[in-house]
């Protein structure tokens, strides 16, 4: 089958590789080919294995078998320093990038041009404008990267690869943090890249975007290589089985809303930002109704988090009201809001939702230890009823553990995590549930799971509040969308009526709501 | 009024030696709560030298062997804290509390060792130095002038230029910010943070030294060095990790713990017959006020005490 | 679903549990003989002569006497001093479970000396009154640190070590007030504050001769099980231990970790104050108003509350042995060794406890390796 020429044509192979972490087989027997000036997408579900291939590729791991060549020879990837020297250079999902330094000095990081030790930054300067100017990469070299927007925080990470002269560019979900426009800005600037010879691989979950920039798709599920297909011959159907290992409907069945009274509502709200001077939630007002989901939804950083934060209690707010079931609850503590029915499933499960040193009974009481059932009147803890609340929550939501109760959360995995969450905060029968990127870093059965419980929420007539990045999930799961840009409520949208590029001119900002409306 | 001046110089070239010690293991990713026990141990390294060098040995040639010797010291003891930390990933306030504790037991045992050795009846713990100290110091018009306020200056000048202006600050300062990424473009973290930590070893050793030469009697060493290690770590994050800010603070710390060693020589402040102890307090307490009033937003490398560990990223 | 996935195993939760106390416990051990033999090592490079039997006395303490009822006497004084170590080390592991490094015991077990001894040999209060002032003097300490990280961010433990020497100065300046004509130190309790001089509860016919130990040395076992109780069984122990490990969730979950930080800090400073009043109102031990260092009495606490693996029931045995190995200390030929060899050896165990974590991954990683060839 091989042939020897075929193979000279490769940037790089990797073949037949297998890495294995304590009790899991990561990547097994993995062969990925990516041939000189192509753009070639690696899909496949969270936890499929992307990520640890890209680090043995990256020599951020190494491989227990199986070899990698470059240009037809084998070569030994034992750092990120090898991978640079070969050429390879990658953007993270979380960029790695040092928010207090200029663009300028984490471009040169790493190969810095100097002179005796002492930093020469001017010709860097030079060649970085250049290349800036060469791929139409707009960035300012002198501003700190606690300043930039994502956008221009990952053409810094482009940069600093073309700056390194790389010739493999991995991107690893790049679109994640993107507005729908900035995202087809990213598209073109990858076939830029493309027909300037760079080799490309593109590392995603999302079928459109594969289907729109990738000459070739490779796929793996569950660590294990599926296959890989050309573009041109394969459809969006195809590919998703391939990922999925099934027919996936990501429709999320729902019927209709019927909306009852206001429960959440809004007024005014404006909530300072920790990172700079302006406010992070500027004058916003909204109601939720019981029996709908409203999602909001917007670009990462846009004022979501402190908004939630100022709506949960986590952070005061500036000024404005907040009205929970007629009740004002705007000075309420933490406490208080979630005993008068808010329900909060947080953005982040590790630093806000778990205790991860506990076990998952005493996460799963996290929220209601203190109520009679659990505590007797002397303060001691009633361990047999909690065990038992426990179990049933387990049982009721299938959160799978290896000890049962009394698991250490932290060794459980994320999906099992985050349901441990969601049954936490639904069966507190809230009014209102919070739910912030409820999905986050979940393979599609468990955001199956989650999207059904949502609307389950929402047919038993609570109110549902939920924010999100994902645009799937904003077109899908909720009954309205309210769009934030900038810390404001830029837009209202049916999402039955309007389309992702609507969406998206929103979400970035280029259109708004007229005033009278 | 001159005295005042002079001590306060000396205590803020102490305060930005052990200060910049703090800042450069900091930058790297390291929180040094060990300084109090490098300090002891430079200091030990330093008074022994010049306990066994002749007293009539020229000054340059004291001085030069007196600073190796306390910050080989210095340097030797932070290895404990580096090795602990940074390759066995141990919690960096206990390692740095222990350091502390050890530094003194270690000091004082050696001290009182050497000093039954040679005189079985000798049981205290201070070693004499008294004529070799003057070393250091050029009385200039009744101002005396310690060879330790040049270094301070020499070395706040140099960490300045270190972090700012070359490859080695970049990279170090990346390491204390955000690992990862500076793991990410081939940056060898471990390195850097024992890079980071063997300085403030240097610094902190050279600090000791400069501590116990400026009491007037010679020093005891079970005393240990009295919390100034920390005084210089409230200094570092008043200075806000920065050399600059960092050299002011120490002026405005040393002025304080200049006062409780001169009050009595300057009249207005006798008249206002405050007790000593109030004196004593007197650092210490502005250092509590001042950190009540600027660590809100505090400006700290972000991955400090965070062990590094190559599998989690 | 699985529903029989999720019905637990009683009997394998147990022999974990087991198998974690075991693995403290075998790593306490570990870190005393380590560190009593690196210890020994040190000793060798600075004087090889007598270096082993300097380290066998500090081992023997009260041992080396010949006579059963000077053991016994000298016994007592160890126990004597344990008491108020035990409670230093509670203050210290207490904090750390709440995720706080209280290295300030050291300055609230001092303000407690200055508030017991004041109220003692000034006011002449009875003993109970006496104890509760310390306590309450080493809270409020406690508190000034709970407060500045509350509410300013400020390190507690910067703000501790600036506060153990304010405490330090303003102590020897308020016993001052109380001290003897002729020396630095305060009037013995048995001239002047009779009164406060703790009940000996028949522990005197115990240790024959020991005029010092009584009822301090019940109550600290005492605090020591309730401290355990509080901690493992209660509402108030699973929200402080909740704030220690994630104090973003406890805060999500409508806790109040800032008041939980205060009130920890208060608690372990009434620990630490109520140490100073479990040695000073014995009349064991009179202040020096011209000490010029903290009193070694609070890092002990923290070699202790380590090496006793954050348990408070281990943290008993541990700040028996740290007591003991220090007053071995005052046994060694002074000829060649002065008596912080004990320091030493307690220095070198701290930092030997810094590694727990580890040599627990390590005990595990052999444990489970044997258990899966059998």
């Amino acid at each position: 089958m091989e042939n020897t020429n075929l193979e000279n044509s490769y940037a790089i192979e990797m073949l037949n590789i297998t890495k294995r972490f304590p009790g899991i087989i990561a990547n097994d027997n993995i062969t990925l080919q990516l041939k000189k000036g192509e753009i070639h997408a690696l899909l496949g579900e969270n936890g499929a294995g992307k990520s640890t291939l890209m680090s043995v590729l990256f020599g951020l791991y190494q491989p227990e078998e199986g070899i990698i060549k470059k240009n037809g020879k084998e070569v030994k990837i034992n750092n990120p320093n090898d991978a640079n020297d070969l050429g390879i250079g990658m953007v993270h999902q979380h960029f790695k990038l040092v928010e207090c330094f200029t663009v300028l000095d984490n471009i040169i990081l790493g190969v810095e041009p100097n002179k005796m030790g002492f930093l020469q930054k001017s010709a860097a300067r030079k060649k970085v404008l250049e290349l800036s100017e060469h791929y139409g990469l707009k960035i300012d070299p002198d501003a700190l990267i606690e300043d930039i927007t994502v956008g221009m925080q990952q053409r810094t990470e482009i940069l600093k690869m073309l700056y390194r002269d790389n010739e493999i560019l991995i991107f690893d979900e790049p679109t994640a943090v993107l507005t729908p426009q900035e995202i087809s800005e990213l598209m073109q600037i990858l076939k830029n890249l493309a027909k300037e010879g760079k080799s490309i691989l593109f590392i995603s979950h999302k079928l459109q975007e594969i289907m729109a920039v990738a000459d070739r798709c490779s796929v793996l599920r569950k660590g294990k290589y599926i296959g890989t297909v050309n573009t041109k011959d394969t459809t969006m159907a195809e590919l998703s089985s391939m990922m999925v290992g099934r027919d996936v409907n990501f429709h999320v069945e729902k019927k209709p809303a019927t909306p009852g009274e206001d429960i959440l509502k809004i007024e005014n709200l404006t909530v300072a930002s920790k990172v700079h001077n302006n406010n992070a939630v500027k004058n916003v007002s909204l109601n939720v109704r019981a029996g709908e989901i409203v999602c909001i939804a917007g670009i990462d950083g846009n004022g979501q988090t402190e908004f939630i934060h100022a709506l949960s209690g986590l952070e005061p707010a500036v000024s404005g009201k907040i009205t929970l079931c007629g009740e004002d609850i705007s000075k309420a503590s933490i406490r208080e809001r979630s005993l008068k029915g808010m329900s909060h499933i947080p953005e982040d499960r590790h630093k806000h939702g778990l205790v991860l040193d506990y076990s998952l009974e005493d996460n799963l009481v996290l929220q209601r230890y203190f109520e009679p059932e659990f505590t007797d009147k002397l303060g001691f803890l009633k361990r047999d009823n909690i065990r038992t609340y426990a179990e049933r929550l387990i049982d009721e939501y299938d959160v799978r553990s290896g000890q049962g109760a009394s698991t250490i959360t932290r060794s459980m995995s994320g999906g099992n995590q985050q349901k441990a969450i969601i049954a936490r905060e639904i069966d507190k029968a809230p009014n209102l549930l919070i739910a912030v990127q409820p999905t986050r870093g979940l393979d599609v059965g468990a955001i199956e799971f989650i999207h059904k419980q949502l609307v389950a929420q929402r047919d038993a007539g609570k109110a549902v509040l939920l924010v999100s990045l994902e645009l799937d999930e904003v077109m899908d799961v909720p009954d309205r969308i309210l769009v934030m840009y900038e810390g404001e409520i830029v837009g209202e949208l049916d999402p039955k009526t309007t389309t992702e590029e609507e969406l998206g001119l929103y979400m970035a900002g280029a259109k708004r709501k007229e005033e009278s409306e | 009024m001159l005295l005042l001046l002079q001590y306060t110089i000396l205590f803020a070239a102490i305060l930005t030696l052990v200060a910049l010690g703090g800042c450069f293991s900091e930058h790297s990713g390291v929180i040094n709560l060990g300084l109090e026990g490098i300090m002891v141990m430079g200091a030990l390294g330093g008074a022994l030298a010049m306990r066994f060098m002749s007293p009539n040995a020229s000054a340059i040639t004291i001085i030069v062997i007196v600073i190796l010797a306390s910050l080989a010291a210095g340097l030797i003891y932070s290895v404990l804290l580096a090795f602990a930390c940074i390759n066995l990933k141990a919690d960096q306030t206990i390692i740095g509390t222990a350091m502390n504790m050890l530094g003194v037991a270690a000091a004082t045992i050696i001290v009182k060792a050497i000093n039954t050795a040679s005189n079985p009846d000798d049981v205290s713990s201070n070693i004499e130095y008294g004529t070799q100290k003057k070393a250091f110091i050029v009385n200039i018009n009744g101002f005396e002038f310690s060879w330790f306020m040049a270094i301070a200056v020499i070395a706040l000048i140099a960490a300045y230029v270190v972090l700012y202006k070359t490859k080695f600050g970049l990279r170090l300062m990346a390491c204390g910010e955000h690992p990862q990424a500076a793991d990410s473009v081939g940056i060898n973290v471990y390195l850097m943070r024992w890079a980071g930590v063997l300085i403030s070893g240097v610094l902190g050793g050279l600090g000791g030294i400069c501590y116990i030469t400026a009491g007037v009697s010679e020093w005891k060493f079970e005393c240990g060095v009295a919390g100034f290690g920390f005084l210089a770590l409230a200094v570092m994050i008043f200075g806000q990790w920065k050399p600059t800010k960092i050299g002011l603070a120490a002026l405005l710390f040393g002025l304080f713990r200049a006062l409780s060693n001169v009050y009595a020589g300057i009249d207005f402040l006798k008249a206002l017959n405050i007790p000593s102890g109030i004196y004593n307090m007197l650092p210490y307490l502005i250092s509590l006020i001042v950190l009540a009033f600027t660590s809100g937003k505090s400006r700290a490398p972000k991955a400090e005490g965070i062990p590094y560990d190559k599998g989690t990223r | 679903m699985e529903k029989t996935k999720n019905i637990k195993n009683k009997n394998s939760d147990k022999s974990i549990l087991q198998n974690e106390g075991f693995q403290a416990l075998l790593a306490s051990l570990i870190c005393i003989l380590l560190g009593m033999f690196i210890g020994y090592i040190v000793l060798l490079f600075i004087n090889p002569r007598g270096a082993f039997g300097a380290i066998l006395a500090v081992a023997k303490n009260f041992f080396a006497y010949s006579s059963a009822s000077l053991k016994l006497k000298y016994l007592g004084n160890t126990l004597v001093k344990t008491a108020p170590l035990l409670m230093c080390s509670l203050s210290v592991l207490f904090a750390y479970k709440v995720g706080l490094f209280n290295i300030g015991v050291a300055g609230q077990y001092v303000v407690g000396t200055c508030a017991c001894l004041y109220a003692a040999l000034s006011l002449h209060w009875h003993w109970l009154p006496c104890m509760l002032l310390a306590m309450i003097a080493g809270a409020l300490w406690g508190v000034i640190s709970g407060l500045l990280k509350s509410y300013c961010n400020v390190n507690e433990v910067i703000s501790g070590i600036m506060l153990n020497w304010i405490g330090l100065y303003l102590t020897n300046m308020i016993l001052a007030g109380v001290k003897e004509e002729a020396s630095p130190y305060t009037f013995s309790l048995k001239s002047k504050g009779q009164k406060a001089l703790l009940p000996q509860m028949g522990l005197n016919k115990l240790f024959p001769g020991n005029t010092y130990i009584g009822i301090a040395l019940i109550l600290s076992i005492i605090i020591a099980v309730v401290i355990w109780v509080l901690l493992e069984k209660t509402k108030l122990g699973y929200e402080l231990k909740a704030t220690g490990y994630n104090k973003n969730a406890a805060k999500y979950a409508g806790m109040a970790e800032k008041r939980n930080v205060i009130l920890t800090l208060a608690i372990g400073g009434a620990l630490a104050g109520l140490a100073a009043s479990f040695l000073f109102q014995t009349g064991f031990e009179q202040w020096s108003t011209s000490q010029s260092s903290v009193p070694a009495m609070g890092f002990n606490g923290i070699a202790a509350a380590f090496l006793g693996g954050l348990n408070p029931i281990g943290t008993i045995f541990a700040a028996y042995f740290i007591q003991h190995i220090t007053n071995g200390g005052a046994n060694v030929d002074l000829k060649i060794y002065c008596s912080q060899i004990s320091d030493l050896i307690s220095a070198l165990i701290v930092y030997l406890c810094g590694f727990v974590g580890l040599m627990k991954y390590f005990l595990k990683k052999g444990l489970s390796k044997k258990g899966g060839t059998q």
